[in-house]
């Protein structure tokens, strides 16, 4: 990055840099964009077509494929609400109160994203497993979680345990709790309150956790392999299947269901962004309409 | 917060709900590996966190995390300035492109890595005849935790950077000082904090990572082998022990870590508020 020796032939000269470095900086960003972002994406859809459209579908209708991709929509589907529920439970008291260890709870929220993948699929072996805590107990009664799928479950839901909080938190915390102490006041219910004061305020906040939220719980790898038996059609999530094939030098039909996820990662993003450009929109329309209370609803 | 009583119901429930849910699925698992550390005799203990083929697997996964994150700073600096500074055509979807690596399922990375970066890849093919190797080696884990990290850095640059006030730079510029001047002496202190908070989670989240790495490492013990892989190789070997014992190990780094992630967002927290 040098610095540009020209006369500054505009007033914002000042804060910007000479054309010549604009350019190049750009492009230095989008070279490294390309090639370690799209490039990888790119090489997902080429290798899962690189024996044609025939051999990508053959290998999409193999059955096993199908039991992966059942599990995992079964995993999401458990996972996300449960943490949707506490999302907003732990959002609603950290953001509308004030209690002693508040920020110490705040961090213990945040702990799952900050443990390795492998460690969380590991405390449940350790609790669940033959060895482990309740081990003895669930062989007697012939249950099994660990190396079946509600251990898959448990282990999805423990890594994206803090996904929907953190979005909610700092939100509602910007908005402060004068709505829906209004609404107290004029006669609602803490139900009523909840459903059409602060759902509406933080509507946008939760479908961006929830959709980060299942795109993390169907792409979680090294939580569900340690506690999934791999026991093709029964206990293998897409990403472990996508492994096995890979494994097993069958590169189209690994890349074909892993063309699967990418297409789930590219519609996260899709609708991430559109979540996003409304919320802005939203925002400066708000802006317009009332600027006596601009910073009310900006989180 | 409001002043005085707060009428808001509902705080019993959920913060009863938020405890209950918390110890369920967080704390009561993770003591459960405290509890197994705690039962191994220290000979046990060491044995498992000290053997040299696990001490090669710390120096592999915080070197190579070290680098990739060291990595990120810089391209995350470079792709948030770009982003927040310059217009150029597309620049929504390249906005948008950034968080790919948080959407993209880890294994899917790894395999599409090692299958451009291997010998007949489509970047290797071009590499392999001058010697150069990227993947199944360390460097390819290092590739792999470049991409996984890069997220991290940009969106906590990026925020900072799109409140930096401009009234500053253009007061250095009014008193002489270089464009280059401006940027290290003005700029860079005010985002430096954000700078170092993405590093830090690029880091703890390079550390910790096996999906992405796995396929592209090569998994030689000694040479190319995380630690995560040791515990999954101890466990495959039903060596309960010594999984816990390394697990162990790696958690309280990363508690570690995730302190000095919250005393450096509450710094930068203090920065903003400071100068706003």
């Amino acid at each position: 990055m040098s610095s540009s020796k020209k006369t500054p032939s505009r007033v914002q000269a000042g804060t910007t840099e000479s054309t010549l470095v604009r350019w190049l900086l750009t492009g230095l960003a989008l070279a490294f964009m390309a090639l370690f972002l799209l490039l990888p994406l790119a090489a997902v859809f080429t290798e899962a077509l690189r024996n044609g459209w025939g051999a990508y579908l053959e290998a999409l209708k193999d059955p096993d494929a199908w039991a992966a991709v059942r599990l995992t929509l079964l995993t999401a589907a458990v996972a996300v609400p449960l943490n949707l529920v506490f999302g907003i439970a732990a959002a609603w008291c950290i953001a509308k109160y004030e209690f002693k260890g508040k920020a110490f709870l705040t961090t213990l929220v945040d702990l799952p994203f900050s443990v390795s993948p492998v460690v969380a699929g590991l405390i449940y072996v350790l609790v669940f497993g033959a060895q482990g805590w309740f081990g003895p107990w669930l062989q007697e009664h012939d249950i099994r979680i660990v190396f079946a799928v509600p251990g898959i479950i448990l282990a999805t839901v423990f890594v994206t345990f803090p996904f929907i909080a953190r979005e909610l938190i700092p939100l509602m915390q910007a908005q402060g709790n004068d709505e829906e102490q209004a609404a107290i006041v004029l006669g609602a219910s803490g139900w009523q309150t909840f459903w059409y004061v602060t759902l509406p305020n933080i509507k946008w906040g939760l479908i961006y956790g929830v959709i980060l939220c299942n795109a993390r719980a169907m792409g979680e790898f090294g939580a569900v392999s340690v506690v999934s038996g791999h026991i093709r059609g029964q206990t293998n999530t897409m990403p472990l299947h996508v492994e096995i094939l890979y494994n097993e030098y069958q590169s189209v039909a690994a890349f074909a269901v892993a063309s699967l996820l990418a297409l789930l990662a590219l519609v996260t993003l899709a609708i991430k962004s559109a979540v996003e450009w409304r919320h802005e929109r939203e925002l400066k329309n708000g802006a317009e309409l009332s600027p006596e209370r601009p910073a009310a609803a900006t989180p | 917060m409001a002043a005085g009583k707060n009428v808001l119901p509902g705080f019993q429930l959920t913060l009863g709900y938020t405890l209950f849910y918390l110890f369920l699925i967080v704390l009561i698992p993770l003591s459960a590996l405290l509890f197994k550390t705690f039962s191994l005799s220290w000979d046990q203990f060491w044995s498992a966190v000290a053997s040299p083929r696990v001490l090669a697997s710390y120096r592999l996964t915080f070197g190579a995390s070290l680098l990739a994150a060291s990595v990120n700073v810089v391209a995350g600096l470079l792709v948030a300035w770009v982003l927040v500074r310059y217009r150029f055509p597309g620049k929504k979807i390249v906005d948008a492109l950034v968080d790919l690596p948080f959407a993209l399922p880890t294994a899917v990375a790894g395999i599409s890595l090692s299958a451009l970066l291997a010998g007949n890849g489509w970047i290797g093919q071009y590499l392999e005849p001058h010697g150069i190797q990227l993947a199944f080696n360390p460097n390819g884990i290092v590739i792999a935790l470049i991409f996984i990290g890069l997220p991290f850095v940009v969106r906590t640059v990026q925020p900072v950077l799109e409140d930096a006030e401009k009234e500053l730079e253009e007061a250095a510029t009014c008193l002489g000082a270089t464009r280059w001047q401006t940027f290290r002496l003005v700029i860079l202190p005010s985002i430096g904090p954000a700078l170092l908070t993405g590093f830090a989670m690029a880091f703890a989240r390079a550390i910790g990572e096996y999906g992405s790495v796995i396929f592209i490492a090569g998994n030689v013990p000694m040479v190319s082998e995380i630690t995560p892989l040791i515990i999954i190789g101890k466990l495959e070997q039903y060596d309960y022990a010594g999984a816990t014992a390394v697990a162990s190990v790696m958690l309280l780094f990363a508690f570690l870590l995730l302190l000095v992630i919250n005393a450096l967002q509450s710094w930068q927290r203090r920065r903003s508020g400071a100068s706003a």
